[in-house]
């Protein structure tokens, strides 16, 4: 314990100053895959052809292994030299985010009660109309907890990229595993799961608070 | 036959969910137990199987107290049957029919003998549906199914726990008439939970009115409806319960205490009834029509008379409520 | 309706195109070089990658699935919550950490790898299970009840049958997570087709990441594929009704 109280003494500083390079990436990554993804996800239930496609895609981009797909984009994006750094460490994860946040705006839309849609139809709202009023508010608690997916994934996933030079938690682990050191990779292993309850719990707050009570579970 | 003795079931010290409950559903009789919801019902259906625990009293089935018995044992010669089927999604049709003779060990040949007679018994074929999945039928397919599943091992006491509440009403109805047909020829000692008023009076040999785990009444359906013992059953069956009470007479009956009336040959276009249809059906289709005179037939489809509003009304007034005057009167 | 399919076309091919422009790029560069100028050392990685994976994965479906179902009987159902929780928490925790902390334990090599993948598969093998059994219409317990059948019975004939596709995904999820922690498993000496990635990073070497990454990709999305046509062989027709969600 006086170890542990003597070693944040000296690391907390840095370990903060990590735990914020680490939420900022996330952060950015999600807000960027946010952008695509959600309209993408409202389009595809336009186009059923192409979810099939997309979906399938992005199941694909999944199963790729993140040190694996460091290691493909590392040779790509030296191309415009930025192989190595925050770069290729933003792209992956927007990519890896596409899954979760695509397929729970997709079936969260698709699910909404088709009898709810006729009546706003026959209501005469305009597409957007029903979109904005109907469809995305009873769909919001299933893109929200992609998105809660989404985020918790990255954060774990950012962590790997330290290893591309992309800073954040992940070098605290890095240089543990280096060094020998169990107080770096614990004090790191701790902040990434803290930070990903504490996001998780925040989005989950957010999510109760947009939700209207009506179709809250 | 199965036979309630005193049963009481309690919660710890305060609540009594089934109350001294004490009646016996007679050899391939069917008793229905019917009730407000949370009036203990169910709960005294599951009793039976052993799916509820009994706190007070015993209930002997066919000379068997049921504590003595195994529970698994008992249950393989009991049929269940609950609301929404219970089919097991995983097995195809004839897997989820021949599930108890499977656990009773029967052979390959017995279990196939049995499953075409009761499919037949359904009127689906066996061939077609033997191989189907749960899901690839209809709501009432599904439903008849789930009785004929409760069949499967030829148990002689059937508990059934609101089975067609799901239904829509008119296959509701139909697979009621299908049920009792099939009672007909099985002759099962039954016991059958309902909310449905309607239900119990046209499946009910007798019908056991609970409420919050008392008994209020125990009587044939015409009894209750004509003498109902206290406020809460009158209320029960409500304002309506001599037009209700109407299902449990037939055409028949009212020719014999009052007469058709005459075929009259100029009318063109009216419907026909059987005879042995009852008056409620019969007052309902008056009422949906624009003639005010429905043709009887008889079995042979022969012409034997007309029925009208005016002749239902009598009938009513002499036969029924005559009866439900006369009894609150004494 | 023409002009949507044409889109969807459109996108598909597009992906085959950057897709196949890659592999030309890529073999034109010979980044592909050492998978044959070293093929030994790449066969070695291989199998070791490849025994990493199945070990780790064998142990956690022996340990995980019954966990899963045992915690869900009546008995331990009020430890539960308990349990999925820890076992959310768990979660968080970074596999490379899991990785790294073993060290302190066991030292490094090759059973420490397959520890920590061990542990770091058996939550979602097990979170599958349990949902895949939660999930079960209470009713047709009721039935099954109702109609003398025995505990196990209920559970070999009913319950496992229909939460098979649950349990079969978190299986598949739990390979997949594994093969790519595998490539990890070179921080703690364990091998591993890993080993040529970090050397590609630490020596900038194009040809060495190309040459480790593509094959742990392959290995994922095969082993998916083939776990997909293992749930449709074994998951019981009439209960996968629910699979394309």
């Amino acid at each position: 314990m006086e170890n542990w109280a003597r070693f944040l003494e000296v690391n907390a500083p840095r370990i903060l100053e990590l735990t914020i390079d680490h939420a900022v990436l996330v952060s950015l990554a999600i807000f960027v895959a946010l952008l695509i993804g959600i309209p993408l996800g409202i389009y595809l239930t336009t186009n059923q052809y192409l979810a099939d496609t997309v979906l399938q895609i992005a199941s694909i981009t999944l199963t790729i292994p993140s040190i694996a797909l460091f290691g493909v984009m590392i040779p790509i994006f030296s191309l415009i030299n930025q192989g190595i750094g925050f770069v290729p460490a933003f792209v992956a994860l927007v990519l890896y985010s596409q899954l979760p946040i695509i397929r729970n705006t997709y079936t969260g839309i698709k699910n909404v009660n088709p009898e709810m849609r006729d009546a706003a139809i026959g209501m005469g709202m305009k597409t957007h109309q029903r979109l904005l009023r109907v469809e995305i508010p009873n769909a919001l608690p299933v893109i929200m907890a992609g998105v809660r997916t989404a985020v918790v994934m990255n954060i774990g996933i950012a962590v790997i990229a330290a290893y591309i030079g992309a800073g954040g938690l992940g070098v605290l682990i890095t240089q543990g595993i280096s060094r020998n050191d169990n107080y770096l990779i614990i004090s790191g292993s701790i902040a990434v799961a803290i930070l990903a309850i504490i996001a998780d719990s925040i989005l989950l707050l957010i999510q109760k608070r947009f939700t209207k009570k009506a179709i809250a579970e | 036959m199965i036979s309630f003795n005193h049963v009481t079931k309690s919660y710890g010290e305060e609540i009594t969910a089934i109350d001294d409950v004490d009646f016996t559903v007679e050899q391939g009789k069917i008793v229905v137990l019917l009730g407000p919801s949370g009036c203990g019902k169910t709960t005294l259906l599951r009793m039976v199987n052993q799916l509820e625990t009994i706190t007070k009293g015993e209930i002997i089935i066919n000379g068997e107290n049921s504590k003595d018995l195994d529970p698994i044992e008992l249950r393989r010669k009991i049929g269940y049957v609950i609301q929404s089927n219970g089919l097991f999604p995983n097995m195809t049709i004839e897997e989820n029919v021949m599930l108890v003779p499977d656990l009773l060990g029967w052979s390959k040949k017995d279990k196939r003998t049995r499953f075409e007679y009761l499919m037949k018994l359904i009127g689906l074929d066996a061939k077609d549906y033997g191989k189907r999945y749960p899901h690839e039928l209809s709501g009432g397919q599904q439903q008849r199914i789930g009785v004929v599943r409760a069949l499967a091992a030829d148990p002689p006491v059937m508990l059934m726990d609101e089975p067609f509440g799901a239904l829509d009403p008119i296959i509701r109805d139909k697979i009621q008439e299908e049920f009792l047909q099939i009672q007909r020829e099985v002759k099962k000692t039954i016991l059958f939970v309902s909310h449905d008023i309607d239900e119990a009076i046209k499946m009910a040999d007798k019908i056991l009115l609970l409420r919050d785990g008392e008994i209020m009444q125990f009587d044939t359906p015409s009894e209750m409806l004509a003498h109902p013992k206290n406020e809460f059953v009158s209320q029960f069956f409500g304002k309506d319960r001599a037009i209700k009470s109407l299902s449990l007479h037939t055409v028949e009956n009212l020719r014999e205490v009052i007469g058709l009336g005459p075929v009259d040959e100029s009318i063109q276009d009216t419907k026909t009834i059987h005879i042995h249809q009852d008056l409620r059906n019969t007052l309902s289709m008056l009422l949906n029509q624009e003639a005010d005179q429905v043709i009887v037939t008889d079995e042979q489809g022969e012409n034997i008379g007309t029925i009208t509003i005016d002749l239902v009304q009598k009938y009513l007034h002499f036969e029924i409520k005559g009866k439900m005057s006369a009894s609150q009167e004494g | 309706m023409k002009r949507k399919k044409m889109i969807g076309n459109i996108v598909r091919y597009s992906l085959y195109a950057a897709v196949a422009a890659f592999f030309i790029w890529a073999v034109s560069n010979n980044y592909f070089g050492y998978i044959f100028t070293q093929s030994e050392t790449f066969l070695v990685l291989l199998r070791q990658h490849i025994v990493l994976v199945l070990v780790s994965s064998v142990l956690a479906i022996l340990i995980a699935v019954p966990a899963g179902i045992l915690i869900t009987r009546p008995k331990f159902k009020k430890a539960e919550w308990v349990v999925s929780n820890i076992a959310n928490l768990g979660q968080t925790i970074p596999s490379l950490a899991v990785l790294a902390l073993m060290i302190s334990v066991l030292g490094i090599g090759f059973q420490t790898a397959v520890f920590a993948l061990f542990i770091y598969s058996i939550l979602p093998i097990f979170r599958n299970t349990v949902a895949g059994l939660d999930s079960i219409d209470k009713n047709m317990i009721d039935a099954a009840k109702g109609m003398g059948m025995k505990p196990h019975q209920i559970l070999f004939r009913i319950e496992l049958p229909n939460s098979a596709y649950s349990i079969l995904a978190g299986i598949r999820t739990a390979v997949v997570l594994n093969i790519g922690t595998a490539a990890l498993a070179y921080v703690v000496g364990a091998g591993g087709l890993g080993v040529w990635i970090f050397t590609g990073i630490n020596l900038f070497d194009n040809g060495f990441l190309i040459s480790g990454a593509i094959p742990v990709t392959l290995l994922a999305i095969l082993a998916d594929y083939i776990l997909r046509k293992i749930e449709y062989v074994v998951v019981p027709k009439g209960s996968r009704r629910i699979e394309k969600a």
